[in-house]
């Protein structure tokens, strides 16, 4: 049965008292998101009601973490949209290979699936060895899980086929350790990886790079945030650099749309100026 | 809330295996200055999402579109909802898409943007059910109708698969039963231009 826990006013004043409280800013995310991820939370933790949540979040700093969890969508696959890592293996990678050293920001990793999807590729066409690769998230427990490399091994039949269907041709179970029902990737792919937290919404630019992906996480993001963090993935994109988003996101209404030019029909925009 | 920039009348129309048929009598014969906002959630692979928007720019009067993150909702659009993201309903008049888990195995979940939509519409929102081999939308057009929306169930019997809008008439939720030709009724006797 679905009940009305919260409304608007009600998540502003959570919102707020995790702003004041914890410097975590919430309040330009989509609200009908958040609304929606705060009453699942509410009532998998079963909480009496919204007051009882409240109050909770405001006397136990470490129930802060779960909120992060929880209401942050860290959903991810491996390869996922096999045809974009096909294109970005066919296309991106030409563009990008003459360079002596090549550095790729994932914002907003997750638990990092496409990170190592990244390395996997990055590995297969010659580039690994002079690639790093940031990964970083606003969420501290999932920058340890993507650093971990661990993934559970019932989704690998899953990221096999999406590795095939990317144009992977390695036996994709070569890439890790079958434990249990864990999987842990090799290690060499790990040694080009950077995992750091980072917040999209007070955090700026750290680097210069070649590629920024940044997929499905524009999304929760309202359009006055959506154009801030655009701006800063801007500012940290060398020129002829690449930019890739989520299939359902644009740059089609940010100021970026002048000076960057869409490849083909890909969620890949290439700075030109 | 400011209720201005919020369409009247917003009609969503939830649907799984076999709805396609009944969408593709009702939509085409839809009456040109239709003022409602339309919105399609259906289940189905997310591949073959311009597939069907194509099909149905084709065969109908009203201008279709895909739903793209944020897109504002205007009267007399037909919307449709991509596959692999949930559809949410923001109080701005825009629309979200969301890429969280599964529920009930399904992205779009019916019931998610019921209950949505719901929050934002109130009694500005029509919900309709068609044919479907789950459950999904059942509970979300419950608490829709509790929040004041008018719900419709097609009726099972038209139904190439009756589950779905079956669900919606066991749990209390449907407010009423229509064959397809009457929910083209129902939608051409609608406020127009």
């Amino acid at each position: 049965m679905i009940e009305l826990k919260v409304n608007d006013a009600q998540v502003k004043e959570l919102l707020d008292d995790i702003m004041r409280l914890y410097g975590y800013d919430f309040s330009e995310y989509s609200k009908a998101s958040i609304i929606r991820r705060i009453n699942r939370l509410i009532s998998l933790d079963r909480f009496e009601d919204f007051a009882a949540f409240r109050n909770h979040l405001r006397r136990h700093p470490d129930y802060l973490k779960r909120f992060i969890e929880e209401v942050t969508v860290n959903v991810t696959e491996m390869f996922r949209d096999p045809l974009f890592y096909n294109y970005l293996r066919t296309t991106v990678f030409p563009e990008i290979a003459m360079r002596p050293f090549i550095r790729i920001w994932h914002a907003g990793c997750a638990t990092g699936e496409e990170v190592y999807s990244m390395a996997i590729l990055l590995k297969e066409s010659g580039l690994l060895h002079k690639s790093l690769i940031y990964a970083t998230d606003i969420n501290p427990d999932v920058v340890e899980k993507t650093r971990s490399g661990i993934f559970p091994l019932i989704r690998m039949r899953e990221y096999s086929e999406n590795y095939r269907m990317a144009g992977g041709t390695q036996d994709f179970s070569s890439y890790y350790t079958a434990q249990y029902d864990r999987v842990i990737f090799r290690d060499e792919l790990k040694e080009k990886m950077i995992c750091a937290t980072h917040n999209l919404v007070s955090d700026g630019s750290f680097n210069e790079f070649q590629l920024i992906l940044c997929r499905n996480v524009l999304i929760y993001f309202d359009r006055g945030l959506q154009e801030r963090v655009l701006d800063l993935f801007d500012a940290s994109l060398e020129r002829l650099g690449f930019l890739a988003l989520g299939t359902k996101e644009t740059l089609k209404f940010s100021g970026l749309q002048q000076r960057y030019k869409q490849q083909q029909k890909e969620r890949i925009w290439r700075k030109e100026y | 809330m400011e209720k201005g920039i919020l369409v009247e009348d917003l009609v969503l129309i939830g649907g799984s295996a076999g709805s396609l048929d009944v969408l593709l009598q009702i939509l085409p014969a839809l009456r040109p200055d239709v003022q409602a906002a339309i919105i399609l959630v259906l289940h189905r692979k997310a591949t073959s999402e311009t597939v069907l928007t194509q099909l149905l720019k084709q065969r109908t009067n009203l201008p279709v579109r895909d739903v793209e993150e944020k897109d504002r909702i205007w009267p007399g659009v037909i919307y449709v909802s991509p596959g692999d993201y949930h559809l949410l309903f923001e109080s701005d008049g825009t629309l979200s898409l969301d890429d969280s888990e599964r529920i009930l195995y399904s992205r779009p979940s019916i019931d998610v943007s019921f209950e949505s939509a719901a929050m934002v519409y109130g009694s500005r929102l029509t919900c309709i059910l068609l044919s479907g081999a789950n459950a999904d939308g059942s509970e979300g057009m419950l608490f829709a109708r509790k929040e004041g929306a008018y719900t419709i169930a097609q009726t099972p019997d038209s139904a190439e698969l009756p589950l779905m809008p079956k669900a919606a008439i066991d749990n209390g939720a449907a407010m009423i039963e229509m064959q397809p030709s009457e929910i083209l009724s129902f939608l051409n006797s609608r406020k127009h231009l």
